[in-house]
C-alpha cells in the first residue's frame, strides 16, 4: 500500500549537504498503525512529509497504491493527497478565521464534492471525534484536545485511506493525549493506516509496530505486542462516516 | 470553486483590514490620476469629426519667405493659413464637393431690445455648416446665392440667440450686426467640436463662434480678422485692396473631397496654380501645397504638446509606483498567511488552487480600486474643472471643458485597474503557491 525503496532527501545550502532520509525504505500495509520513533533530528518529520507528497525526494522510489508517485504532477499529487491522505500535526493547524465546521469542511471543498455530501460528512466527522455540538465554534473558542480532535475531524471526513499524525499529542496534556490516541486507535480500527510519528515511547507502544529512526536511516525494528486488529477493513470508516 | 475563493478572500480582507485599505487606496490613487491624465489627454486627442476625417482637408500652400519658414519651431510645415487670392481661388474651384474659407472678425450684435453683444462671429462661405455638420435647431445656413453679392443674413449659436431672443425661434427677426441690419436665417443647436478643428488659432479648445456671417461682408465691410494675420515680405499696404492682393495670410481654407479621386484633382488643381503664380513671381520656396485630413492636421497643429505626453507618462508612472507598492503588500500579505497556504496545500489544494485563489482576492482588490479610483477621477476631474471655472468665470471653453468623466473614462478606469492589478498580482500569486507547505506545517 505504501511501499518506499531507497529513498534518500538531502537538504542542501550553499555550503553543507544534510542527509534527512538516507537510503529509507519502508513498506507499510493496509490497516496498519505504525510509529515512527526517533530523535529530534532523524528526519522523522521529512519522512511523514515525503510520505504525505508535501516534500519531493532526490532519489528512490516512493509507490503510493501502485502509483509511482515521482511521475506526478502538483494537481495528481494533489488530488492523491487530498483523496487518500489525512494529516494531523502537533499544532492543530487549524485556520483560524474558519469555524470548526468550515474547517473540516477544507479537504471537501478541494474535493469537489457536493454541498449535500459536505455536510454529511463533516457531521459524521465531528459526531465521530465528539464535537457535534460545537460545529459554529472557532478554533479560539476550544482547548487544545479540542482543537486537535477538530483537526482528526478534517483528517477523516474525506475518508483518507493513510492518516500521518506528527506528534499529535506533543501540545496536549497526558488526559488529553490519552484521547486522541483512543481516538486514533478507533480510527484504525475502522481500518484506516495510520502513521504516526512520535518521541513518546509510550504513545509507540500503543502502535502494531514501531520504526526507529536515527540520522535517517531505520536503526532498528521494534514491534510491541499488537493490538487487536482492525475489526472494520478498509471501508469501516468510510462506513462509519456515512 | 469561485464562490469559496470569493469567500476567502472576504475573509483575508476581515483579517488584514489595514493592509486591504492601503492597497485599495494605493491602486485606486494610481487609477485616479491616470483616468484623470488620460481624460484630459483623451479630450485633447480627439478628432471631433472621426467619420468623415478622411474626407475633410485643410488646405495649405507655401508662400512664404524663401530665406525662412512660417515657423521655425516646424521648419516642414507651410503657414496654416492662406492669403485672401489664394483662398478665392480654392473657393472657385469646382473640384470639391464643398469648400469654405474663413476667418473671425470682433462683432458686436444688438436686436429685439437686447444690451449690444460683443461676439466673435466667424465670416464663412455657405458649405461650413453642412461640411462641419454644424447642427442646427432651427432654420439653416444660407446658399451660395447669398454670397455674391454677400446678402445681410446671419446664423447665431443657441447661446447668443438665447443672450438676444431667449431662445425663441428667432428665424427670419431682424438684428444689428456692426450697425448693419441683418436677417437671422439659422440657429445652431449646442456645438463644441473639441478641438476646434477648423480654427485652431487662438485656442484648440475654444467653443465655436458666436454668429455667422457670409464672408464677401468682411472685405466689403473692410473687416480685419480677429485672428492671426501673418506677413512675411515688406509691401505696401495703404487700402483694402492692397491688403487682399497681399502675400499675407490670415483665412483658413478647407475642402471636402469625397474620394480618392477627387483628392488627386484637387491636388493638381492646387499644383498648377501654384506653377502658374511660380512663373508670375510668387511661391519663391519649392513646391509645398498640401491637403491635410483632420487627424493629421490636429498632429501637424500640435494640438497635444509634449507636456501633456509627459504628464500622461508621469501618470502612468505614478501608477507604476503604486502598483509595486500594491505588488510589496501583497508579497507581505500572501506570505505572512503562508503557513495557512501550507495547511490548504495539506489538505489537498494544488498549486493552480492555490494561484486561483489569491488572484481572485486580487480580483477583488483591483475591482474594488477601480471602484474607488473611478470615484477620485470623478471628484478629481470636477475639481480641476471647477479650478478652471473660477478661474475663467463665465467663460466657455479652455481646459475646464475637456475635465468632463465620460463613459469612456470609466471603461478606461475599471479595464486599467483590472489589468494593471491583475498583472501586479501574478507574481505574489504565483510565489505563494510555489512556497513548500512543509516549512511551515511544523512551525505554524
Amino acid at each position: 500500500m505504501l511501499k518506499m525503496q531507497d529513498i534518500s532527501k538531502i537538504y542542501r545550502t550553499d555550503l553543507i549537504e544534510t542527509y534527512a532520509l538516507r537510503k529509507f525504505s519502508l513498506e507499510v500495509t493496509a490497516g496498519e498503525f505504525v510509529a515512527v520513533t526517533g530523535p529530534s533530528g532523524s528526519g522523522k518529520t521529512t519522512f511523514l512529509n515525503v510520505a504525505g507528497l508535501l516534500e519531493d525526494f532526490d532519489s528512490g522510489s516512493y509507490q503510493l497504491d501502485g502509483t509511482d508517485v515521482r511521475a506526478l504532477s502538483d494537481d495528481a499529487r494533489s488530488r492523491l493527497r487530498n483523496q487518500r491522505i489525512g494529516f494531523i500535526f502537533q499544532s492543530f493547524n487549524l485556520i483560524p478565521d474558519l469555524n470548526v465546521q468550515d474547517n473540516v469542511e477544507v479537504p471537501l471543498r478541494y474535493r469537489g464534492l457536493a454541498a449535500g455530501d459536505r455536510r454529511e460528512r463533516i457531521q459524521s466527522a465531528l459526531e465521530l471525534v465528539g464535537l457535534a455540538s460545537r460545529a459554529r465554534h472557532v478554533p479560539a473558542q476550544l482547548s487544545g484536545g479540542q482543537q486537535q480532535r477538530v483537526a482528526i475531524a478534517r483528517a477523516i471526513a474525506g475518508d483518507p485511506a493513510f492518516l500521518l499524525a506528527d506528534e499529535p499529542t506533543g501540545n496536549l496534556d497526558s488526559l488529553m493525549a490519552r484521547q486522541v490516541m483512543d481516538l486514533l486507535e478507533q480510527i484504525n480500527d475502522m481500518g484506516t493506516t495510520i502513521l504516526l510519528v512520535t518521541h513518546d515511547p509510550e504513545l509507540a507502544r500503543r502502535a502494531q509496530r514501531n520504526v526507529h529512526l536515527i540520522d535517517g536511516q531505520i536503526s532498528d525494528f521494534r514491534a510491541y505486542e499488537p493490538r487487536a486488529a482492525g475489526a472494520g477493513g478498509t471501508d469501516a470508516l468510510g462506513a462509519a462516516l456515512a | 470553486m469561485l464562490g469559496y475563493y470569493l469567500r476567502l478572500a472576504l475573509r483575508s480582507f476581515a483579517r488584514t483590514p489595514g493592509i486591504t485599505a492601503l492597497m485599495v487606496l494605493a491602486i485606486a490613487l494610481g487609477i485616479a490620476v491616470c483616468v484623470m491624465t488620460l481624460t484630459v489627454f483623451h479630450a485633447m486627442s480627439g478628432n471631433p469629426i472621426w467619420w468623415k476625417s478622411d474626407r475633410l482637408y485643410a488646405v495649405t500652400m507655401d508662400n512664404w519667405d524663401p530665406n525662412s519658414p512660417a515657423d521655425k519651431r516646424r521648419p516642414d510645415q507651410p503657414p496654416p493659413l492662406m492669403t485672401y487670392k489664394d483662398a478665392r481661388y480654392v473657393a472657385g474651384s469646382s473640384v470639391p464637393l464643398h469648400k469654405v474659407i474663413m476667418y473671425t472678425v470682433d462683432a458686436t450684435i444688438s436686436g429685439a431690445g437686447s444690451v449690444p453683444l460683443r461676439t466673435n462671429t466667424r465670416m464663412t462661405t455657405g458649405d461650413f455648416f453642412a461640411m462641419f455638420e454644424a447642427p442646427f435647431l432651427y432654420g439653416g445656413g444660407w446658399s451660395a446665392a447669398a454670397e455674391d453679392p454677400p446678402q445681410p443674413v446671419i446664423v447665431l449659436s443657441r447661446e447668443t440667440n438665447e443672450k438676444l431672443f431667449g431662445g425663441a425661434n428667432s428665424v427670419g427677426r431682424v438684428l444689428r450686426w456692426n450697425d448693419h441690419e441683418f436677417r437671422v436665417v439659422g440657429i445652431l443647436d449646442y456645438w463644441f467640436p473639441r478641438p476646434r478643428f477648423y480654427d485652431l488659432n487662438g485656442g484648440s479648445f475654444s467653443p465655436p463662434e458666436d454668429a455667422f456671417v457670409p464672408f464677401a461682408w468682411g472685405p466689403a465691410l473692410s473687416l480685419q480678422s480677429s485672428g492671426n494675420t501673418e506677413c512675411w515680405k515688406p509691401e505696401t499696404i495703404n487700402n483694402e485692396q492692397d491688403f487682399l492682393a497681399s502675400d499675407c495670410v490670415w483665412i483658413e481654407t478647407w475642402v471636402e473631397l469625397p474620394d480618392a479621386a477627387t483628392r488627386e484633382r484637387m491636388q493638381t488643381v492646387l499644383d498648377n496654380y501654384w506653377a502658374e503664380q511660380h512663373r508670375a513671381g510668387r511661391f519663391p520656396r519649392p513646391r509645398d501645397n498640401r491637403l491635410t485630413d483632420v487627424g493629421q492636421w490636429l498632429r501637424d497643429m500640435q494640438v497635444v504638446d509634449n507636456d501633456n505626453r509627459v504628464l500622461v507618462g508621469l501618470a502612468f508612472a505614478f501608477l507604476a509606483v503604486c502598483l509595486i507598492n500594491t505588488v510589496g503588500l501583497l508579497l507581505a500579505k500572501f506570505l505572512n498567511a503562508a503557513a495557512l497556504t501550507g495547511v490548504r496545500r495539506a489538505l489537498g489544494a494544488s498549486r493552480r488552487q492555490i494561484f486561483t485563489q489569491h488572484l481572485v482576492e486580487v480580483a477583488i482588490l483591483a475591482a474594488l480600486g477601480a471602484a474607488l479610483g473611478c470615484l477620485l477621477a470623478v471628484l478629481g476631474l470636477a475639481a480641476v474643472h471647477h479650478m478652471y471655472a473660477a478661474a475663467h468665470l463665465g467663460q466657455r471653453g479652455g481646459y475646464q471643458e475637456l475635465t468632463h468623466f465620460d463613459t469612456v473614462g470609466v471603461a478606461w478606469a475599471i479595464v486599467l485597474a483590472l489589468v494593471a492589478t491583475l498583472a501586479a498580482g501574478l507574481y505574489p500569486a504565483w510565489r505563494v503557491g510555489r512556497t513548500p507547505p512543509a516549512v511551515y506545517l511544523k512551525s505554524q
